[in-house]
């Protein structure tokens, strides 16, 4: 995957996050390379949204570094990371309740100031979920737990990211759903977005994904491309429940 | 008291339009921070006191006319509020909501020893910002009722920030963050948005609006003094807390309330006239017993 000559939209080099006392991330490296989905697959607690969290600057890191297409942005505070290109779909959504769903979209266009644009991406999302487009006037808090996913997801496109971030975007979903995520995540990337996918979905991640990383209680042990730890034994029997 | 029941009444009515307005102006200005930091801002009778200052000293020292006087009044009270923020409570974001709450007390002390050592203890008259007082003391008659033109003026103003304060909450840009931030502080700043800036301007916006309050009050108590934002601020907490606490909406309707009953009681019961400022902490006991969340409050919402 990390050939000579390809472009990292994302490097985490030995990075350590505690929370407290507890150490959370214990030093890990990570590539993504532009134009591909990259997922880093765990069970609960294995520090999954701590890594996420400490790449879009809500959380912290002790040491270690973090580079967007090669700039240094460890530590940098979590709105100017956003600005530099990194758009997050957070753990349970976060949908504003009390915003409506239009003003949900237009929170994650916040920094822009190209209408034209906004109109279009607004046009693209309509076009991924229709289902927004009839809601736009509705608070954020009446929608259903799929609709707020899908709304998550556009939210976070609002801004034109050139990585997408997503915090296990399947949790939760009825299985149809969780097809239906796994697809839109793949359109998405087709159309040029490179994403960060972490998922305890294991299957439905590796099946769409590139390369994945598994992260064990803050360490990676193991990382392959996604169709070979489709095969892998240990992978096979720790995450995707076959002896 | 040789006016019908009608035209006293009227003329009630008009004062009390005004108190309330004057209280939900301040009022607004607790809400707003409690809304997004779950903060009392113990501090801001004592801007709306330094604002009033602020309005003195432009009309006697620089000679500023009195609109003048009043548009400087607002603004430093804004600097002042995002000031405030920036030293005092933002390196306490992730502390304690005790030790915020202590702090701002403090703040509250020190604004008021600040006026005391600088502008001095003994009052001063606000009417010297008036080289032409006539704008004062002009009545007009409405329904047989004699209505001070000032009372009008005041009450047209405060309408008019009210329209456009909501204007800046749910039409604009950062009115959406600052109702963003109410709900969710981390998500907000995954959006792009420097949370610290809409919280300094949510301070700003709400010091602004207690200025003006000041400035009005003043025209009308002409009384300036060091501890003046003490009764007015608290009252104004109070309508906050009977409104509803984080709700906009219900700081406008508390602090009308809290003005009507205070106008209305001593005008019908002039007995209790001593017992002016008792009503406000009755309908605050009544309230809390009732409806604990305020009239338009939700569910006591504990953020986690
Ligand atoms: N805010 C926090 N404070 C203290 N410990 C935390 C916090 N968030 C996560 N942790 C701990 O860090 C570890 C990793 O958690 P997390 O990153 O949420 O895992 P995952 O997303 O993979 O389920 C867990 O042991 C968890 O208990
Ligand atoms: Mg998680």
């Amino acid at each position: 995957m990390s050939e000579a000559g390809e472009k990292l939209v994302l490097e985490i080099k030995d990075l350590h996050v505690y929370y407290g006392a507890i150490h959370a991330i214990k030093g890990i490296s990570i590539k993504v390379p532009q134009g591909k989905i990259i997922t880093l697959i765990g069970a609960n607690g294995a520090g999954k949204t701590t890594t996420l969290s400490t790449i879009s600057g809500l959380v912290k890191a002790r040491s270690g570094k973090i580079f967007f297409n090669g700039v240094d942005i460890t530590n940098k505070p979590a709105h100017a990371i956003n600005r530099m290109g990194i758009a997050m779909v957070p753990e349970g959504r976060r949908i504003f309740p009390g915003l409506t769903v239009y003003e949900n979209l237009m929170m994650g266009a916040y920094n822009r100031k190209d209408k034209e644009g906004i109109k279009e991406d607004l046009e693209w999302i309509f076009s991924l979920f229709p289902r927004l487009k009839e809601r736009l006037s509705q608070m954020g808090g009446t929608l259903s737990g799929g609709e707020q996913q899908m709304l998550a997801i556009s939210r976070a496109l609002m801004s034109r990211p050139r990585l997408l971030m997503m915090d296990e975007p399947s949790l939760g979903l009825a299985p149809i759903l969780v097809e239906e995520v796994f697809e839109v995540i793949q359109k998405i990337n087709k159309e040029g977005t490179t994403i960060l996918l972490v998922e305890q979905n294991a299957y439905g991640a590796l099946r769409i994904s590139d390369y994945g990383y598994v992260l064990e209680t803050g360490n990676i042990v193991l990382e392959g491309p996604s169709s070979e730890l489709l095969e892998n034994e240990m992978v096979k029997k720790a995450y995707l429940g076959m002896s | 008291m040789g006016y019908s029941p009608g035209t006293f009444f009227l003329q009630n009515l008009f004062n009390a339009t005004m108190l309330g307005g004057l209280y939900a102006l301040i009022a607004v200005g607790y809400t707003m921070v409690y809304g997004i930091l779950r903060l009392i801002n113990f501090a801001h009778g004592d801007i709306m006191m330094m604002g009033v200052y602020f309005a003195f000293y432009a009309a006697t020292i620089i000679y500023a006319p009195p609109l003048l006087a009043a548009i400087i009044a607002i603004a430093g009270a804004a600097g002042l509020g995002f000031l405030i923020d920036r030293v005092a409570y933002k390196p306490l974001r992730n502390a304690p909501r005790i030790s915020a709450l202590i702090t701002a007390i403090g703040m509250s002390f020190f604004l008021e020893s600040f006026a005391v050592v600088v502008f001095g203890a003994i009052p001063k008259s606000f009417l010297d910002v008036f080289k032409d007082k006539t704008i004062l003391n002009k009545v007009l008659l409405v329904g047989g009722a004699r209505i001070p033109l000032l009372t009008f003026l005041v009450i047209l103003i405060t309408a008019g920030i009210f329209v456009v304060l909501f204007w800046i909450v749910y039409k604009t840009k950062i009115g959406m963050a600052m109702r963003a931030i109410s709900m969710d502080i981390p998500t907000t700043s995954l959006m792009g948005i420097n949370v610290d800036m809409v919280i300094g301007f949510t301070f700003a916006l709400g010091s602004a609006l207690a200025a003006a309050s000041g400035v009005m009050w003043a025209m009308r108590f002409p009384n300036v003094y060091p501890y003046m934002g003490f009764m007015p601020g608290m009252k104004a907490f109070i309508a906050a807390v009977v409104g509803g606490i984080g709700s906009i909406p219900g700081a406008i309707i508390g602090g009308l309330l809290l003005g009507f009953i205070e106008i209305f009681a001593v005008a019908y019961f002039p007995n209790f006239s001593g017992y002016r400022d008792a009503f406000a902490f009755i309908i605050l006991i009544i309230i809390l017993l009732i409806k604990p969340s305020g009239i338009l409050g939700k569910k006591a919402i504990e953020k986690v």
